[in-house]
C-alpha cells in the first residue's frame, strides 16, 4: 500500500489557485522529489498532504488515513522539516529535541535514549548544552532534521532542506537523507536545485504553476524529454555561427550569450567549431536541468 | 471565513505538552519572574493603600490599603495573563513560529490555542498566589476565605487570557496591542472598582461598569478578602466563564482563518 496517495488535489487563495489537480503516490523506502520553480505550488502541496490546510477538491490518504480529517493522527508517525527553520530559541538543543518529542506523547525515557544517536546523527553530538542562537545555519538545518526523526516516523517531509546552505553543509545533508532512505524510511522533498534532485531521488515530479508536469526517475525524464548530447556555444560570432550551423542540432536554444544546441549526436556539430578561435563551447550529456528548463521555460519567477 | 473556521474544537491531551513547553521557558526566568509579580502589587498595594490611604481613611468599613488589595488582585492577575496572550503568544505565533512546529506534531491549531489560554491563566494563578501571600503578610485579611482567591486568579486569568487571544489573532505587528490596553485595559482598571467603589461613578458610567468582566472580578474578590462570602457570587462567576467561553471561540475562529487557509 502507498503511504501517501494524492488524488486530483486542488487549492486556491484569493481566486488564484496555486494547485491545480495534483495526483502522486508515494511507495514505502522511496525518496520522491518534488521538483519546480518558486511559486510552483510545491509548499502549499505538503501543507495539503500533512492536513495544515483543507483542499478545495481532491483527495489525501497518509499512512492509511484520510487528511485532512485524521491528520492529527497520522502526523504522529511524520517528521516534517520546515523550509524556514523554526526551532526553539528559549531552549538548548538537547531541550529542543526533548520537548518536541513529547509533542508526539513519547515518554521521557524514551526520548532521552534517542537524543544522542540523533545528535551524533546530525553531527551535534557534543553541541546537546548549546544555545540555538550560536548554532551556525547548517547546525540549525541538521538540528531541525533530527528534530523531524525524534519520533522515529515512516515518513519524512523535507521542504527545501538545503536552500540558503553553503556547499559542504548541502552535501552533509545528502549523505544524511541517503543513508535515511538506506534505512528505509521513505521522503518526500520539496527543491528547486537539480543536482539535489537528481542525487537524492528514485523518483521525482516536475511541478509548475500548479501542476505536475512530468514524473519519473531522472533517467528517465532525461530520455523522454531531451536529446542526450547539450552542446554550449558562447563567444564572439555565436548568433553568426548559429545561423549558419544550427539546424545541424534537432532542437537549439538562444539564451544570454550562450546558444544551447541538443542532439542525438552531437560531433557534425562541433566539426563546425574548429576554425572558430572565438568560440568557446562545453559538450556534455543532457542532464535534469535542460529537462526542468525545457519544461518549465527560461523566464525569471517572482 | 470557511464554514469550517466555525466547528467546534477538537482537544487532544497532548495539548498539556505544550502547556508544559511554555512552563520550562518560564521555570528558566522564574526567580525574575515571580519577582516582577510581587514587585509591581506590592508597590501599587504601599503606595497607593499607606499614601492615598492617609487621606481616604475607611472605605466599605476597611482600611484603604485593604480594599486596594482586593482590587489588586484583579487588575494584576489580568494584567499577567493579558500581556501573556498579547505579546509572548504572538512571539511564538508570529516571530518564532513555534506554533507552526507544533502544528507539525500531532497536535493541531485548537490544541495550540487552549495551551495558550491555560498557561496564560496559569500565570495569573502565580500571580494572584503571590499577592495572596502580600495580603497575609501585612495582615491585611485573615479570612480563610481569602483562600478562594487562588482558584478566582485562575478564572480571571483565562478569562483575560481568551480575550487577550482574540487580539493575537488579528495583530498584524506588537503595536496594535496598545490599542487594547488603550481602548479595553486601561478602561477597565478605572472603571471596574479597582481603586474606589464603582458607586462613585456617574449612573451611566455604573450601567457600562457593570457589563465589564473586570468589575465581576473585583465583586468576588472584594468581600473574599473582607472575610464575608460574594453576594450573587454564582452569576459573577458565570459571567467570567462565560466571556472566557466566547474569547476563546472568537480566538480560535480568527486564528483558524490566520493561519490555517
Amino acid at each position: 500500500m502507498p503511504l501517501l496517495e494524492v488524488h486530483e488535489l486542488r487549492k486556491s487563495y484569493t481566486g488564484e489557485e496555486v494547485v491545480r489537480g495534483i495526483g502522486l503516490q508515494l511507495e514505502a523506502g522511496e525518496c520522491y522529489g518534488l521538483l519546480g520553480p518558486n511559486g510552483a505550488g510545491k509548499t502549499t502541496t505538503l501543507r495539503l498532504c500533512l492536513g495544515l490546510t483543507d483542499p478545495d477538491s481532491g483527495t489525501v490518504n497518509l499512512l492509511g488515513l484520510p487528511i485532512p480529517r485524521a491528520a492529527r493522527e497520522a502526523r504522529i508517525r511524520i517528521g516534517v522539516v520546515p523550509q524556514l527553520d523554526n526551532l526553539d530559541p528559549d531552549f538548548t538543543v538537547f531541550e529542543n529535541l526533548l520537548v518536541y518529542g513529547r509533542y508526539f506523547g513519547e515518554t521521557d525515557a524514551i526520548l532521552r535514549g534517542r537524543i544522542p544517536d540523533l545528535l551524533d546523527f546530525a553531527g551535534l553530538g557534543n553541541r546537546g548544552k548549546s544555545k540555538i542562537q550560536a548554532l551556525s545555519g547548517g547546525m540549525k538545518r541538521r538540528l531541525s532534521l533530527a528534530r523531524a526523526l525524534i519520533n522515529d516516523p515512516d515518513l519524512l517531509f523535507l521542504d527545501e532542506p538545503t536552500t540558503g546552505l553553503d556547499p559542504q553543509a548541502r552535501h552533509l545533508i545528502w549523505d544524511r537523507l541517503r543513508r535515511l532512505v538506506a534505512q528505509g524510511k521513505t521522503i518526500l522533498l520539496t527543491t528547486h536545485f537539480m543536482d539535489e534532485a537528481e542525487r537524492l531521488c528514485q523518483r521525482l515530479s516536475i511541478m509548475d504553476h500548479g501542476r505536475i508536469i512530468s514524473t519519473g526517475t531522472p533517467r528517465e525524464l532525461i530520455s523522454r524529454h531531451i536529446e542526450p548530447e547539450v552542446l554550449e556555444v558562447y563567444g564572439e560570432g555565436v548568433e553568426d555561427w548559429a545561423q549558419q550551423h544550427a539546424a545541424l542540432a534537432e532542437r537549439s536554444e538562444h539564451t544570454g550569450e550562450t546558444m544551447f544546441c541538443y542532439s542525438h549526436h552531437a560531433a557534425p556539430l562541433i566539426a563546425t567549431l574548429e576554425n572558430r578561435p572565438t568560440l568557446r563551447f562545453l559538450h556534455r550529456p543532457a542532464n535534469l536541468e535542460d529537462v526542468f528548463l525545457k519544461l518549465t521555460g527560461r523566464d525569471l519567477r517572482d | 471565513m470557511r464554514a469550517k473556521d466555525f466547528r467546534p474544537p477538537v482537544l487532544s491531551l497532548r495539548f498539556g505538552h505544550v502547556w508544559r513547553r511554555n512552563f520550562l521557558v518560564w521555570r528558566k526566568l522564574a526567580i525574575p519572574s515571580m519577582l516582577g509579580n510581587l514587585a509591581d502589587p506590592m508597590l501599587y498595594m504601599l503606595g497607593l493603600g499607606y499614601g492615598l490611604g492617609a487621606f481616604v481613611g475607611e472605605v466599605g468599613g476597611v482600611p484603604y490599603i485593604t480594599f486596594l488589595a482586593a482590587g489588586t488582585v484583579c487588575y494584576s492577575t489580568m494584567n499577567t495573563a493579558t500581556f501573556e496572550a498579547l505579546y509572548s503568544a504572538f512571539s511564538r505565533m508570529h516571530v518564532q513560529k513555534t506554533w507552526d512546529a507544533i502544528m507539525n506534531a500531532p497536535l493541531n491549531l485548537d490544541d495550540v490555542i487552549a495551551a495558550e489560554a491555560v498557561w496564560a491563566a496559569s500565570k495569573s494563578f502565580l500571580s494572584g498566589c503571590a499577592i495572596l501571600i502580600i495580603i497575609w503578610a501585612l495582615g491585611l485579611s485573615h479570612s480563610p476565605l481569602t483562600l478562594w482567591i487562588v482558584p478566582l486568579a485562575f478564572l480571571i486569568g483565562l478569562t483575560f487570557a481568551c480575550l487577550g487571544l482574540v487580539m493575537n489573532s488579528m495583530a498584524p505587528s506588537y503595536d496594535f496591542f496598545l490599542y487594547y490596553f488603550t481602548l479595553v485595559i486601561t478602561p477597565m482598571v478605572l472603571l471596574c472598582g479597582v481603586f474606589f467603589p464603582t458607586d462613585q461613578l456617574p449612573a451611566p458610567l455604573q450601567l457600562f461598569s457593570s457589563i465589564l468582566p473586570l468589575t465581576h472580578a473585583v465583586q468576588l474578590a472584594r468581600p473574599l478578602v473582607m472575610g464575608a462570602v460574594p453576594a450573587q457570587a454564582l452569576i459573577h462567576v458565570l459571567v467570567l466563564l462565560a466571556y472566557a467561553a466566547a474569547g476563546f471561540y472568537a480566538a480560535l475562529v480568527l486564528t483558524r482563518r490566520r493561519l490555517l487557509t
